[in-house]
């Protein structure tokens, strides 16, 4: 976390910077299918985060030597857009974005049916256009949207979501100030209905108690955003699913 | 563009019977560009933005600024730097990595649109002649690739040039020594626009969709201004043209890149 | 299949719903936990007996036995082609699969690189290796007329209820037309007939409207093709 400033992070009234009570996300968007050439697409505005998905795939897995005989792989790319922070973002991969490609990869992993696809590979492209704090937990609940609307056999969705604390309070998904001067984050992807915990990574200061407190907020919060994956999805096929229904019957 | 998929030969000898009867396979004319969107001012991260829709293809430009030296050769203008991504979110073709030919060659040929076409005064980007200037980052990122880049990604990167504030105030207390002055708007001296074609066995289209561009034998961009001045050209492919063919394509592409420019300033 | 066996209401399900209890089984694109049965894909939940299936809405093809494919060679070598079926998995196509003698080496006589073949999947193992014949009757390789792709999921549609969508298609557009399970879709006739049709099928393919599609269908082939004047042999 970054240094202790002169910034107060929480108001004498226990209002966070930006107005939000601890325990209160900001404002999230989800829409589904949102491009032409992925096999499937969405995309996410968490606050001030502007965030697309695609996946490609199953589809023949390259290098060759990638390539799993009884199972498919999960590739996933997290990359920032250079014009998506304040100082441009040079283009192209850096350990930053290795690391969170990786782990995002493993928990999407967990979900997906990948022994049905041997030998193929399911490509994940996170693109983050805008960032403010976050985005890896943003990028993870665009990308299980997205698999699901490409139609990939899963398990479940897994949402993405941090916690921490700020001025020695723990707070539900920090924004860019708190991020920034707060003493703690963690960011979790979690499955609400089967309570897995697929991804979580902690820096900063904080007790044990604090620690559980803050996962128990992210878990709260989980089951909402979970609510809102899934509406973007129904919201985009309830209407082909109705026609489909027709076909299937037709053709039985 | 990019390594495509083998394309059939049955498409590509539809594509020929189609022209051959003067039709495209999307049925547009031969000189008609598909639906052109423009959207200003949509990433709030950098200091201009701008999302271009021609038909399928969807490119994001941003404009990044920040302060440096000049080049000791033009020690009185500001840096421009222009940089496209054909990230792989955009196409099945399109691989992770390091830039390759295609990527570097739309970086350039963007870049020479409006170098070559001052789209920029770039000497009011200049704050301490030899000492201090403003250096701009153009950074296209192509979302879905559905032919035509070049055009899309000229004039996603010219929209956003145009709608970019110069964020002179937040860099005062950096540069306490300098008068920055407060923030304004990108000087824009001039709004060239690029216009391309592709020509498939003796037929020039404008605006190759994917299809049309994968057959296509050869391709040529043109970059020109609003008084019909030709500012850059680009000529890609393995084909060759004529020079009719040229001066009808250089013709026609002023024509066009009036009807973009229109479509632009609307979107201003 | 009779009427009553089929669950009529028209539900879409995600990943991780519930769709069944008790004593019900997971079918295709279903998997059980815990003694419940979940979604395994976005899709439409259909009971069967006692299996409950998700019919997946979206998805690649994935090769079965007995499909008609129409392929796109991409490879060659001495004695076999490898052929892109629209799967993840590329099909090897081998001389002895076809209905010619092939000399070893000769095979760039008889089909290159962008020549589309119209397949049988022979077979496909655990590790989705696919076998693909062209030895059968009306296999072939196609030339002339023109194809395009659809996702797999949607052929059912463009071929309709007892072949209702389809022939409506050819009569309109005067046109042949085979549709691969693969989504692969060949058009031959001319080029406003096959122009007119691809539209229509585009029109299948987006689900442009809800109800009824197989009128608007129609509708939209009875205006465009009077324009573009394609008579039907009716007229």
């Amino acid at each position: 976390m970054g240094m202790k400033m002169d910034i107060e992070l929480i108001d004498k009234n226990g209002l966070r910077i930006d107005g939000r009570k601890p325990e209160e996300l900001r404002p999230i968007k989800i829409e589904a299918g949102v491009l032409k050439r992925a096999d499937g697409s969405a995309y996410v505005e968490w606050g001030k985060n502007k965030i697309l998905a695609a996946v490609y795939g199953p589809r023949e897995a390259h290098p060759r030597h990638l390539q799993k005989s009884n199972k498919a792989i999960v590739q996933v790319r997290y990359n920032m857009a250079p014009f998506s922070v304040g100082d441009r973002k040079r283009p192209g991969p850096d350990r930053r974005s290795v690391e969170i490609s990786k782990i995002t990869s493993e928990a999407l992993e967990h979900v997906v049916m990948t022994e049905l696809f041997p030998r193929s590979s399911i490509d994940v492209f996170i693109e983050v256009l805008q960032a403010n704090a976050g985005t890896r937990c943003a990028g993870l609940t665009a990308a299980s949207v997205a698999l699901a609307d490409a139609g990939i056999p899963m398990k479940d969705l897994v949402v993405g979501v941090a916690s921490g604390k700020v001025d020695d309070v723990v707070v539900l998904d920090l924004g860019k100030e708190e991020d920034n001067y707060g003493q703690a984050d963690v960011p979790m992807g979690y499955i609400p209905r089967t309570g897995e915990i697929v991804l979580l990574q902690m820096d900063g200061d904080m007790t044990q108690e604090e620690l559980f407190k803050a996962m128990e907020m992210s878990m709260d919060a989980a089951k909402y955003i979970y609510g809102l994956q899934k509406e973007a999805l129904r919201k985009r096929y309830e209407m082909i699913a109705r026609e489909e229904t027709e076909e299937i019957e037709g053709v039985q | 563009m990019s390594g495509n998929k083998v394309v059939s030969e049955i498409l590509r000898d539809y594509i020929y019977n189609s022209l051959e009867e003067g039709k495209r396979i999307d049925g547009r004319g031969y000189d008609e560009y598909r639906k052109v969107s423009i959207e200003t001012n949509v990433i709030q991260s950098a200091e201009g933005s701008a999302r271009v829709h021609i038909g399928n293809t969807d490119v994001l430009a941003g404009i990044k600024m920040t302060i440096g030296s000049p080049f000791p050769d033009t020690p009185n203008v500001g840096v421009m730097t222009t940089n496209a991504e054909l990230i792989p979110m955009a196409s099945p073709t399109f691989e992770s990595g390091p830039p390759d030919a295609e990527s570097i060659e739309l970086s350039r040929v963007v870049d020479r649109g409006l170098r070559e076409g001052h789209a920029v005064d770039m000497e009011k980007l200049c704050i301490k002649e030899g000492e201090l200037v403003w250096i701009m980052f153009i950074d296209v990122h192509i979302l879905d690739y559905d032919g035509n880049l070049f055009d899309a990604a000229a004039l996603a990167a010219m929209a956003a040039l145009a709608s970019a504030t110069v964020p002179a105030s937040q860099f005062a207390d950096q540069y306490p020594d300098y008068d920055l002055g407060e923030d304004f708007p990108m000087p824009i001296n001039n709004y060239p626009i690029m216009s391309t074609f592709v020509k498939i066995k003796d037929v020039i289209l404008v605006d190759p969709a994917l299809d049309e561009e994968t057959v296509a034998d050869a391709r040529l961009s043109v970059s020109t201004d609003p008084e019909g001045r030709v500012r850059a050209m680009q000529k890609g492919l393995n084909g060759g043209f004529s020079y009719a063919e040229i001066q009808d394509i250089v013709r026609k592409a002023t024509e066009k890149g009036n009807e973009l420019r229109d479509i632009l300033m609307k979107s201003l | 299949m009779s009427e009553e066996s089929i669950e009529v209401k028209r539900e879409l399900v995600l990943p991780g719903d519930l769709i069944a209890e008790g004593d019900m089984r997971p079918g295709t694109g279903a998997y059980a936990q815990d003694g419940k049965i979940y979604a395994a894909q976005m899709g439409i939940k259909n009971i069967s007996r006692n299996y409950v299936n998700v019919f997946p809405l979206k998805g690649h093809y994935m090769p079965k036995f007995g499909d008609k494919v129409i392929g796109i060679v991409e490879e060659m070598s001495a004695n076999s082609w490898l052929v892109d079926i629209n799967s993840p998995y590329p099909a090897p196509l081998h001389v002895n699969e076809v209905p010619w003698k092939v000399d070893f080496g000769d095979t760039g006589k008889y089909l290159k690189v962008g020549d589309v073949v119209l397949l049988k999947v022979a077979g496909i193992d655990e590790a989705k290796h696919v076998k693909v014949t062209m030895k059968e009757q009306g296999l072939r390789k196609l030339t002339g007329g023109s194809i395009m792709e659809i996702s797999a999921y949607k052929v059912p549609r463009v071929i309709g209820k007892g072949g209702s969508m389809i022939n409506i298609l050819k009569e309109y557009t005067q046109c042949r037309i085979f549709v691969g399970q693969n989504g692969r879709i060949w058009i031959d006739g001319d080029v406003d007939g096959i122009a007119l049709a691809m539209r229509a099928i585009n029109m299948i393919d987006n689900n442009a409207h809800t109800i009824g599609l197989t009128d608007r269908v129609r509708e939209f082939l009875e205006k465009e093709s009077k324009e573009i004047g394609i008579l039907s042999k009716e007229e």
